[in-house]
């Protein structure tokens, strides 16, 4: 029997396990778990660990894009399983942007699908193009965008429907490092003006000590959390962060706690 | 005009001249072949006396009838085998070998089951064409990233949503493909058949006219069917570049 979530939390998972039946002569892979985990509302969680350790597994989950193999998922005190919940929006780590349509039409895809009237759907896309800096491109198609502005477009197309837990996934994995301080910055404020719960996954340590409440460690595959760390950072906060004596501590104490668990996913003894 | 455009006409307007002058200097005999100017002096008496306006138009509307047919069935076909991934294993040779095949073997079988009019003409056409789409339209849809489905799941959407919204939108360029190769296979399907069983249409007129050593009407009308198909598909590749040009880059 697995316990209850703790009382107030955003989204939780209890005891969660994730493991790929077998598939093409492949054996099964126990990908995740057993994982705990609350978030409180308006918590930035982030989530570290070494490749292959089921972090995405455990964002697929907390969204219902998996269904976990064992445990149970809640967000806002109701089950989640297998199917995205309304309120909750997730940003990916691949550009998900729609080739064949501009800018604004990305942005006002999922308003559209809920069948918002044209008023609606008109003010809160140009919102969200406004908020993201995209009002220059708003008629560009994706191919014409860097990596970054097509990352913004995607932070944007899930914004615009205001989640109220916001899950992304190595959003700037494939940016270069200049920008994803900029995006973090974004990111922090997004943060602050939507107060939204954020569960961001990340390879990158000073990303996740930059920008996170508290970070998850997580323990090569099958990933389990090793510990969480707070941060301790104000909620009013920027990349300049990275400056401060604190946050060279932090990071610190976090690959120490990283390194010996990555060694080994790499086949180190 | 580009450089590639420019050299483009320049070859085909030699081209044309040196087989004028073949022809006029009966070099080329008058029984085998007629000067290009004659056949479009021609080609403009038939279309403004109409004496062929009544075949050209079941052709043009037979060929447009196994052209939508097939445009239609094909990527509604596809979605359904790609959601069937068993049964698209059990078709996947048919689909492969599928060309290898001459449909016109069947066109007896065609008459049998439709009857003589129109219908084994379109048949063929169609027959041809279908299954470019649906090969193009697999391809495409083969290709759509996981990421794409992941978002759609993210909207809500359901199969029949995603197919119309994700799946096919993103296969579009291959679907369009598809579609060109179907505008070529219905021309082809449908005149072909003409030539064989018809009493009308502009094959049968071609295969009467050329039976009859009437070679005033038989070129007019070959070169009607090279311009109308030529036509179209430098139309489609027009709107192919225009949409592929949105999803290239500008860099």
């Amino acid at each position: 029997m697995t316990a209850a979530p703790a009382a107030g939390a955003h989204a939780s998972l209890r005891d969660v396990t994730r493991i790929y039946p077998p598939r093409a002569g492949r054996p099964a892979l126990h990908a995740l778990g057993p994982v705990s985990l609350d978030l409180a509302r308006g918590e930035f969680f982030a989530v570290v660990g070494p490749s292959g350790c089921g972090k995405s597994t455990l964002l697929d989950v907390m969204a219902g894009l998996v269904a976990p193999s064992a445990g149970t998922v809640t967000f806002e005190g109701k089950p989640v399983y297998a199917q995205v919940p309304d309120g909750i929006g997730v940003v990916f780590q691949e550009d998900a942007s729609f080739p064949w349509l501009t800018v604004y039409d990305n942005i006002a895809f999922g308003l559209r699908q809920e069948g918002r009237t044209a008023n609606e759907v008109r003010a809160s896309t140009e919102f969200a193009i406004d908020f993201m800096g995209l009002k220059e491109f708003a008629s560009a198609y994706p191919a014409q965008l860097s990596g970054g502005m097509r990352q913004r477009v995607c932070i944007a197309r899930t914004l615009v429907l205001k989640p109220r837990l916001i899950l992304l996934d190595e959003p700037f994995g494939a940016l270069d490092q200049q920008t994803r301080l900029l995006m973090g910055d974004e990111l922090l404020r997004l943060w602050r003006e939507t107060g939204a719960t954020i569960l961001l996954i990340t390879h990158a340590i000073d990303e996740a000590a930059m920008l996170a409440d508290r970070v998850g460690i997580m323990s090569a595959r099958p990933g389990t959390f090793m510990d969480v760390v707070s941060t301790d950072w104000p909620r009013e906060r920027d990349s300049t962060i990275v400056s401060d004596p604190a946050f060279g501590l932090l990071t610190s104490r976090i690959w120490t706690l990283l390194r010996a668990e990555s060694l080994r996913s790499m086949g180190h003894k | 005009m580009r450089y590639a455009g420019r050299i483009r006409t320049a070859v085909i307007i030699v081209a044309f001249g040196l087989l004028e002058l073949l022809c006029r200097t009966g070099v080329i005999s008058g029984f085998t072949m007629i000067p290009p100017s004659t056949i479009a002096g021609s080609l403009i008496e038939i279309l403004l006396s109409g004496r062929f306006s009544a075949d050209i138009m079941v052709t043009l509307r037979n060929v447009s009838v196994a052209i939508l047919a097939a445009m239609l069935i094909g990527p509604l076909l596809a979605i359904i085998l790609h959601q069937v991934p068993g049964l698209r294993r059990i078709l996947d040779p048919l689909f492969a070998t599928y060309y290898a095949i001459p449909v016109y073997a069947f066109y007896p079988l065609l008459m049998v089951i439709f009857g003589l009019g129109d219908l084994p003409q379109i048949a063929v056409g169609f027959l041809l064409a279908i299954v470019a789409v649906l090969i193009n339209t697999l391809n495409g849809l083969d290709r759509v990233p996981p990421v794409l489905l992941k978002v759609a799941r993210m909207h809500r959407l359901g199969p029949v949503a995603t197919a119309v919204k994700v799946r096919l939108p993103f296969a579009a360029p291959y679907i369009f493909t598809g579609f060109k190769l179907c505008v070529a296979y219905s021309f082809v399907g449908v005149i072909g058949a003409e030539f064989i069983t018809s009493s009308r249409g502009i094959g049968y007129e071609i295969s009467y006219a050329y039976n009859n050593f009437d070679n005033r009407v038989m070129y007019p009308l070959i070169f009607l069917i090279l311009t109308i198909a030529t036509v179209i598909n430098m139309s489609l590749y027009a709107w192919e570049r225009k949409l592929l040009a949105r999803r290239s880059s500008v860099s």
